[in-house]
């Protein structure tokens, strides 16, 4: 009875989750760009339940939107680290995926994995409304099925994720 | 003694249940404004239910976690002071002034928590909130005090059986009910007097520290909130209302007009709300004061 109840309480908070997903407004690249049409009347991404919030206590969502330069990564971390569990992050453009333009940069991070745990990355330079829209979706699907778990290998893996900061951030 | 506890219980839950259905509907139709399809109708719900869910909720503080739920405990007593739809649990005569006494708790709660964070955003946001009200509060005593003079009676239950017979206070002091209006829609914080939780300036002010279930504790204050200030107002302008459809239908008219005003107007700076609520609403408020003073 007690592990049923669990287990039951978990499914109706994932889907709870999966309906309110707040994203924090914080943009590191130019993909950033593409975030105010999907905000607003065209695409209007609060159908889905998704809104902008300002601050890092209040979001559930990070979005790595494109390039992310060694000096925002610090910054990145910080709000990663003051997010609230369950967190979820998406890579966003082929700058978070593999470097993309900026693949032999000194300043810019080429793979989001290394520093934060990423749940979800959008391909493309830079990804259209629709493709963010159905990131989204698949965000939600991932969450309902328990498998958006970024924020649990962040405190498991904490020691590989933190030498690979340093590696970079000295 | 059954049913006096039974009313203890319903009257704060009807009261949480239309501010919520409010904030619902407020989204849908600022997304039609904004010729957005809007969310599904119960998206207030789904947030305050996932914040109470978070598996993290970092507390900056006993005061910072006690701050909503001071917020929400003030709004609760205040419920009981403003008659609904006929009945109102706490009465007596001078129920009014107390009242406006009440009503400042849940801003007092929220800054405590707020202060606790030591965030200068929340500071700043605190201190605006409070400057704001202390804005606001002129006029307000001052339509009180005509409607007290023109009824002759502190006791707000009083002044809802005087209005019986659609002899409202609207008509009779429409001055006054013209500063009524600004003054609740300054203290619900809708443009342009959405100046203390501006996302833009200061990081939603006095929330900026808060998340998990606490944030989820303050969006329900916030039904409350908006439920006493309208309610407030209907009773002292709109003659009340003998069954709970018509007191929610006058309510959602006023919140109506609200939002329409809400959705095109920009944002004040904060020395220009008060100097704003200090030169016109208090002149028109004087002006009512003197009209009554001479009948
Ligand atoms: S993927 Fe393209 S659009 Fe996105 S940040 Fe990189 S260069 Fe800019």
């Amino acid at each position: 009875m007690e592990r049923m109840t669990e287990e039951q309480v978990k499914t109706i908070a994932n889907m709870l989750r999966k309906r309110s997903l707040w994203m924090i407004h914080y943009c590191t690249g130019c993909g950033a760009m593409e975030l105010p049409p999907t905000m607003t009347s065209r695409y209007d991404m609060e159908r889905f339940g998704l809104a902008p919030y300002v601050t890092s206590r209040q979001a559930d969502i990070l979005l790595i939107t494109g390039y992310l330069n060694v000096k925002t990564l610090r910054r990145v971390i910080t709000v990663y680290e003051q997010m609230l569990d369950p967190k979820y992050v998406i890579g966003f453009g082929s700058c978070a995926l593999n470097g993309g333009v900026y693949w032999d940069s000194y300043a810019v991070i080429k793979q989001l994995d290394r520093y934060i745990p990423a749940d979800l990355y959008i391909a493309g330079c830079m990804p259209r409304p629709e493709a963010i829209i159905s990131a989204f979706r698949h965000l939600m699907e991932l969450i309902d099925s328990g498998k958006a778990d970024g924020y649990k290998r962040y405190k498991r893996n904490l020691a590989y994720y933190k030498e690979n900061q340093r590696k970079v951030l000295g | 003694m059954v049913k006096m506890i039974l009313i203890a219980i319903g009257a704060p839950l009807v009261a949480f249940a239309i501010g919520l259905s409010f904030m619902m509907i407020k989204r849908k139709i600022v997304a039609r404004i904004q010729r957005r399809y809007g969310p599904t109708i119960i998206q207030p719900i789904y947030d305050v239910l996932k914040l109470l869910v978070k598996e993290d909720n970092i507390s900056h503080g006993v005061i910072f976690s006690l701050g909503p739920i001071i917020a929400i405990a003030g709004s609760i007593l205040a419920v009981f002071f403003i008659p609904m739809a006929g009945f109102s649990m706490l009465t007596g005569s001078g129920d009014l002034i107390a009242l406006l006494y009440i009503m400042a708790i849940g801003s007092l709660g929220m800054a405590l928590g707020a202060g606790d964070s030591a965030n200068p955003n929340a500071s700043i946001g605190i201190s605006r909130a409070l400057t704001l009200m202390f804005g606001y509060d002129l006029p307000l005593v001052i339509i009180v005090i005509s409607v007290a003079l023109q009824y002759h009676t502190t006791n707000l239950s009083d002044i809802v059986a005087a209005q019986a017979n659609g002899n409202w206070t609207l008509w009779t002091l429409p001055l006054s009910a013209i500063v009524g209006f600004v003054v609740t829609y300054g203290a619900l914080g809708e443009h342009p007097f959405d100046i203390v939780t501006a996302p833009h300036e200061v990081a939603t002010g006095p929330m900026v520290e808060y998340g998990g279930k606490h944030l989820g504790f303050l969006m329900i204050s916030h039904a409350f909130h908006i439920y006493i200030e309208i309610a407030l107002f209907v009773d002292l302008f709109l003659g009340g209302a003998s069954n709970i459809l018509i007191f929610y239908l006058k309510m959602f008219a006023v919140f109506f007009i609200m939002i329409m005003f809400d959705e095109v107007l920009p944002r004040f700076k904060i020395d220009d709300a008060v100097r704003f609520y200090w030169k016109w609403p208090t002149v028109v408020a004087l002006i009512s004061l003197i009209i009554v003073l001479v009948k």
